[in-house]
């Protein structure tokens, strides 16, 4: 007689107090396959733990968000966000669906042209760019962003030397009506350094006022803040044509809309109250439209939108190392899965479902990263069926800044696999191996030997 | 290992300890096991029992049962003077 599947025994006290703290089972299915690819077979091939990215699904998110705004205004471009997911072949099925370069280091810069993006199509943030970086950028025309005075100057200079005009914007920061504000980035815009900005580059000969560029916020929840944001930029660009009768050619309303997940310490999941990218579009192409330009020459919309179109494509395979009980009584089960890859788990609670088929039993669970660090905890409470030590478990949304954030520390970083639009499976990042990181070390002559 | 002779299980896995007025949920494994304890099984004989019908090994079992056994005794429905060995 075939055997039954294992499940160990558990008697929970039934209380009618106040609803408990670890909330209520929202997941009653496993997530047996990602793709069509089953998860078992993934990690029998690929080892645990595993990111596993969906190509059909960057696809079908950057289609519905080009959808969403090109329905609603003339002209749009996205830029990818690489700061938010650059493995080589995420940038590359972005840029295969028409998304330009959007950068935030010289490392970034490199990478972007690697991937064979045109200098003139890589949009260049961030406050760190050194001098070599911006003689680059200028060469390329590249559309650099402005973060702050000495950056300004540091450009007309280069320009000059260079003898070739740089094409810049500034990021401005201003009030939205949203906490915390975001200033530490750009130039006000209530105190009026953007307008400082703006004339310091409208009296140079060498540099070219081709945008305006904001970064409201991350994680954002509220598609007004965004209108705002538009209207502020709009009254500057009015500004700008009144003054100097100049027409910028575009408006860089840049990222931070909300994904799907769900922030620690919100009461409603992140799938009932993260705005749509529709909203989010409605916002700013309606504050745009409504503002002071002209409607014939209405300028080029661009968002760098990265968590809202990758998070929801990834997940991230483990397995049970082993379950515990916790001095208090509670449940705790350790994972392969810890804050080193899942960086995320600081922030967010992760919908995580067990790969295999389970009961309705379930138990109130600690969930534990493999770290020999009290920081390791992917999970503070969750209410879990009861899983055997090597049964797998799948984490979902984490396509966003877990493959740029994550560390190594204590481990190796695990394999990343990409199932194509097809089915099938392609390696895009290998496991890191001890010989990955020895190659960067170097150990002086007089430390190679010693006795014990 | 004596379970509490007067607690009521339901086959839906509805355990009542009527002495403390408390009630419980099991999943069927624990409503197994409070059985075969209430049939006076020893320990080996309910690892036996499990090892048989279920797909699972020795040491997981052993694991199992035992933190098992510590949650009857949280929740007084093992007779606490009863030796933990049969």
């Amino acid at each position: 007689m075939e055997k039954l599947r294992y499940e160990r025994p558990l008697i929970k006290r039934l209380d009618g107090n106040m609803p408990n703290k670890f909330g209520m089972r929202s997941d009653y299915t496993p997530k047996t396959h990602i793709e069509g690819v089953a998860v078992k077979d993934l990690i029998k091939q690929y080892g645990s733990p595993l990111f596993v990215i969906s190509e059909r699904q960057i696809r079908d998110n950057i289609r519905k968000a080009r959808k969403a705004f090109e329905t609603r205004y003339p002209r749009v471009q996205f830029a990818w966000s690489y700061k938010t997911n650059y493995l080589d072949a995420v940038c590359r099925t972005f840029h295969q669906e028409g998304s330009w370069a959007e950068v935030v280091s010289g490392f970034e810069y490199d990478k972007a042209l690697h991937n064979g993006v045109e200098g003139s199509k890589i949009i260049f943030n961030g406050p760190d760019k050194s001098s070599a970086d911006l003689e680059k950028a200028i060469n390329n025309n590249s559309l650099i962003h402005i973060d702050h005075l000495d950056e300004l100057y540091k450009i007309q200079e280069l320009s000059k030397k260079q003898n070739k005009t740089a094409r810049v914007a500034i990021r401005v920061n201003m009030d939205t009506g949203i906490y915390p504000m975001w200033d530490r980035f750009g130039f006000n815009y209530e105190n009026g350094q953007a307008w400082t900005a703006i004339n310091k580059i409208m009296q140079s000969e060498t540099l070219e006022l081709v945008g305006l560029h904001t970064h409201i916020g991350t994680f954002m929840l509220s598609p007004n803040a965004y209108a705002t944001a538009a209207y502020k930029l709009a009254e500057l660009a009015r500004n700008i044509r009144l003054k100097y009768n100049h027409e910028i050619n575009y408006i860089d309303m840049g990222g931070g809309f909300a994904s799907h997940n769900t922030l620690k310490g919100a009461y409603l999941p992140g799938t009932d109250i993260s705005p749509s990218i529709n909203e989010f579009a409605e916002a700013i192409t309606t504050a745009l439209i409504n503002s002071d330009f002209p409607q014939n020459k209405l300028p080029l919309l661009i968002l760098e939108t990265g968590r809202a179109l990758i998070d929801d494509t990834a997940f991230l395979l483990g397995s049970v190392i082993t379950n515990k009980r916790l001095s208090d009584g509670r449940r705790s089960t350790i994972l392969d899965i810890g804050v080193n890859i899942l960086f995320t788990s600081f922030w967010y609670d992760h919908k995580i479902t067990p790969a295999q088929p389970f009961t309705q039993y379930t138990e109130d669970t600690v969930l534990y990263g493999p770290l020999c660090m009290n920081i390791d905890v992917v999970r503070e409470n969750i209410n879990l069926p009861l899983l055997n030590n090597g049964e797998h478990l799948v984490v979902h949304n984490v396509g966003a800044y877990n493959m740029t954030q994550w560390m190594q520390f204590i481990t190796l970083r695990p394999r990343v696999v990409m199932i194509d639009t097809n089915h099938q499976e392609h390696v895009i990042r290998d496991n890191e191996t001890l010989k990955s990181l020895l190659d960067l070390e170097h150990v002086p002559d007089h430390l190679t030997k010693f006795d014990l | 290992m004596k379970i509490n002779k007067h607690i009521a299980v339901s086959d839906s896995g509805f355990v009542f300890n009527p002495v403390t007025g408390e009630s419980f949920t099991a999943n069927p494994m624990g409503i197994e096991i409070i059985e075969m304890l209430k049939k006076d099984q020893t320990v080996e004989e309910i690892h036996a029992a499990v090892l048989d019908k279920y797909h699972t090994d020795n040491t997981t079992v052993e694991k199992d049962v035992a933190e098992f056994f510590e949650l009857l005794k949280n929740f007084s429905l093992i007779d606490r003077h009863e030796t933990t060995e049969n």
